[in-house]
């Protein structure tokens, strides 16, 4: 077959996750790009519903494995179900979010399939290549983009010989878009009983707690940040205030997140969630590499912080010199009084 | 069967600290200004190890570890915190493996020590932040995987359960042996050395470092076997070299860009009332806010 296959993750709510609806507006434009379809496939229990969620990204094939064994979410059965199917569709290339479920379950698949992972990926492009040494030039393969020790450099990797060319990718890196002309795709089920094994039960689920993602500062289109120059959790609130006269959300660094001021849902950057909103104001963040990697694409960005030389500011369109505490209390006085 | 716990730790550069210094003149990293260090999620590994070993009595910790010669530091280092020995699989074939190749190398190490209960790695290793390798060599021992570990709830001698951390909550999970574990770096930090294992393991030594020692103790450790870290080579677990560095890795690398901060032309202003008006007002009259 050789398309473009997207695992499409189910959430708590049951619905297809955003990074695939993501993931699928990407899968869309590789497929275009390479002339071949573009698959999805969903595993859980009660999927009837996934069709019409996912046939408006251009799907042209989706695949079931509705089983009520399947959900919540455990490596083995999912896993053994996606190497079954890919062994007989033959992907040319496969695509997971960069999430808890598809970090679990991508690595277990590629091991089986024994073809190349790229984690994490920033971009996907097509591209060719040429091995100097053989002579030999490959068309049309994934180009997989990633940042990689620690986000200092920027590797792009190819699989030239195995198939699928597999790359998971986190939310917000890629657009969702809905395609032009989408159709009524083909649904697909997959007979359960046939691609698992009695055995891919054996870790059982004792409880779960897992919370609705209430945050949503990937649409935003202002962030305000906050980093550990921020100083406390109390100090945080003079961000969420600026935030909210502004009409943006509160962002934040890795380094603000693990000293407890804010929640992780708000982290921005490699490992955390990336954002392009028109304004970025970064509040004490010095602009470490990983951060910079989810907020460099903003359109504007202000750096308040203390420190002239501090690498945030060397990509700001604007640097103010002076504490959140000083600054950022005047500039809600100054737009309160001024904006209508 | 005494209960066996392997662990895999890597030692890795420390691309969490590229200070200024770490930096070049052009913007790029200067990886020879960067120490080697054991990999952070690795010691949050060994401490859940070493947690299960302090509830099941006569447990024992090896750790696996595959790299240069050098790498065998990641080893006596857990023998100083409670692991009671380990292997440093280290051959020049190795080279250029990716996440496929190494856990290959890595659960052909694994299956040498077998029968064991538990393999604890950590979730990721922080050169590359792929988090593949212990799910994959997890399916290549073919057996299940429990990932983002953050603490032991209970564990006896015919099952383990886990609490988990995922990106929205946690979960709690039970499997028996043996099964693979990768930690998550909110689980425990790794007790600190105890000095009674540091004056008891600071001579072990692999074979190749004991060339390169000057005294001899060869007598020393005759007496006490515990103090030769093991070294495997490709022909000791019996590799296939077509499965192992460059050639056993579907993904090359083809091209390396290093980061280089594109400097803008900033603007400045200081934190004085006037200067912050002044901005605010070219802000909301560009509707950039407002
Ligand atoms: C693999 C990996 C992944 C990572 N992923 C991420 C990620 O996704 N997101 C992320 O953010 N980080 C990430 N990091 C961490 C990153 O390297 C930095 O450690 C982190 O971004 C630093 O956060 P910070 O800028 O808030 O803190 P710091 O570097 O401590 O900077 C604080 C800044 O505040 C300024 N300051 C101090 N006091 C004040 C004040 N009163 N008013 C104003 N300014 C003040 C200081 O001058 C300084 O510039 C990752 C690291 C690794 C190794
Ligand atoms: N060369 C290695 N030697 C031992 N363990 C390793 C090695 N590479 C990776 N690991 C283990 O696998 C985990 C995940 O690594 P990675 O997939 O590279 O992010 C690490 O935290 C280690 O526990």
């Amino acid at each position: 077959m050789n398309n473009v296959f997207v695992y499409c993750e189910i959430t708590e709510e049951g619905h297809v996750a955003e990074v695939s609806l993501e993931l699928l507006s990407k899968g869309r434009k590789l497929a275009n790009e390479l002339g071949i379809k573009l698959e999805a496939v969903s595993i859980g229990d009660d999927l009837s519903h996934v069709p019409e969620e996912v046939f408006p990204y251009g799907v042209d094939v989706v695949h079931l494995a509705d089983d009520k064994r399947l959900f919540p979410f455990t490596t083995l059965p999912h896993a053994s179900i996606i190497t079954k199917l890919f062994e007989q569709e033959k992907p040319e290339v496969a695509l997971f979010g960069a999430t808890s479920i598809g970090r679990d379950l991508a690595p277990r698949v590629a091991s089986a399939l024994r073809c190349g992972l790229t984690a994490d990926c920033t971009s996907l492009e097509i591209g060719d290549h040429t091995e100097a040494k053989a002579g030999k030039t490959y068309k049309n393969l994934l180009y997989q983009i990633r940042p990689a020790f620690g986000g200092n450099i920027i590797a792009t990797i190819i699989n030239p010989d195995t198939r699928p060319q597999m790359a998971t990718v986190r939310e917000g890196v890629m657009k969702k878009e809905v395609a032009e002309n989408a159709k009524q795709g083909i649904v697909q089920m997959i007979p359960v009983e046939e691609f698992v094994k009695p055995e891919d039960f054996v870790v059982e689920i004792i409880e779960r707690h897992i919370e609705a993602q209430k945050i949503n500062i990937k649409g935003a289109q202002i962030v305000v940040a906050g980093g550990y120059g921020v100083g406390s959790k109390e100090n945080f609130n003079l961000l969420y205030d600026l935030a909210e006269v502004l009409g943006g959300q509160v962002g934040a660094s890795r380094a603000a997140v693990d000293a407890g001021y804010v929640d992780h849902a708000r982290q921005i950057g490699q490992t955390g969630v990336t954002v392009r909103p028109k304004l970025y104001i970064a509040c004490g963040i010095s602009g470490a590499v990983q951060h910079r990697a989810g907020m460099d694409q903003a359109s504007m960005i202000i750096s308040i912080n203390t420190d002239p030389a501090a690498p945030i500011n060397a990509i700001a369109d604007y640097y103010i010199n002076g504490t959140v505490a000083d600054v950022v209390p005047r500039m809600i006085k100054y737009y309160k009084q001024n904006s209508k | 069967m005494s209960f066996r716990i392997i662990v895999l730790a890597k030692q890795v550069p420390d691309t969490r600290n590229v200070g200024k210094d770490a930096m070049k003149a052009d913007g790029t990293v200067n990886r020879a200004a960067l120490p080697a260090i054991f990999n952070p999620e690795d010691l949050n590994a060994l401490e859940m190890a070493l947690k299960v070993k302090d509830s099941i009595p006569g447990a024992e910790i090896l750790i696996v570890s595959m790299g240069p010669g050098r790498a065998a530091e990641i080893i006596r280092e857990s023998m100083y915190r409670g692991a009671d020995g380990g292997v440093l699989v280290s051959d020049r074939k190795f080279a250029g493996s990716d996440t496929l190749a190494t856990s290959y190398t890595l659960s052909l190490a694994v299956k040498k020590l077998a029968p064991y209960h538990l393999l604890i790695a950590g979730r990721q290793a922080i050169d590359g932040d792929t988090a593949q390798v212990g799910p994959q060599t997890a399916e290549k021992l073919e057996i299940p995987q429990i990932t983002y570990a953050e603490d032991v709830v209970a564990v006896d001698s015919s099952s383990i359960t886990i609490k988990r951390r995922l990106e929205r909550g946690i979960e709690v999970v039970k499997s028996p042996y043996p099964c693979a574990v990768t930690v998550h770096g909110s689980a425990a930090p790794c007790r600190p050395r105890n000095a009674k294992l540091v004056m008891k393991f600071k001579h072990a030594r692999t074979l190749s470092e004991l060339q390169e020692e000057t005294k001899d103790y060869t007598e020393m450790r005759a007496d006490r076997p515990y103090l030769n870290i093991l070294e495997w080579s490709v022909d000791d677990i019996q590799a296939d070299v077509e499965k192992l560095g460059l050639s056993g890795s579907p993904t090359k690398v083809k091209k390396i860009d290093n980061v280089v901060l594109q400097a803008k032309e900033s603007r400045q202003f200081s934190s004085d009332e006037k200067d912050i008006d002044q901005l605010m007002k070219e802000l909301i009259a560009s509707h950039i806010v407002g």
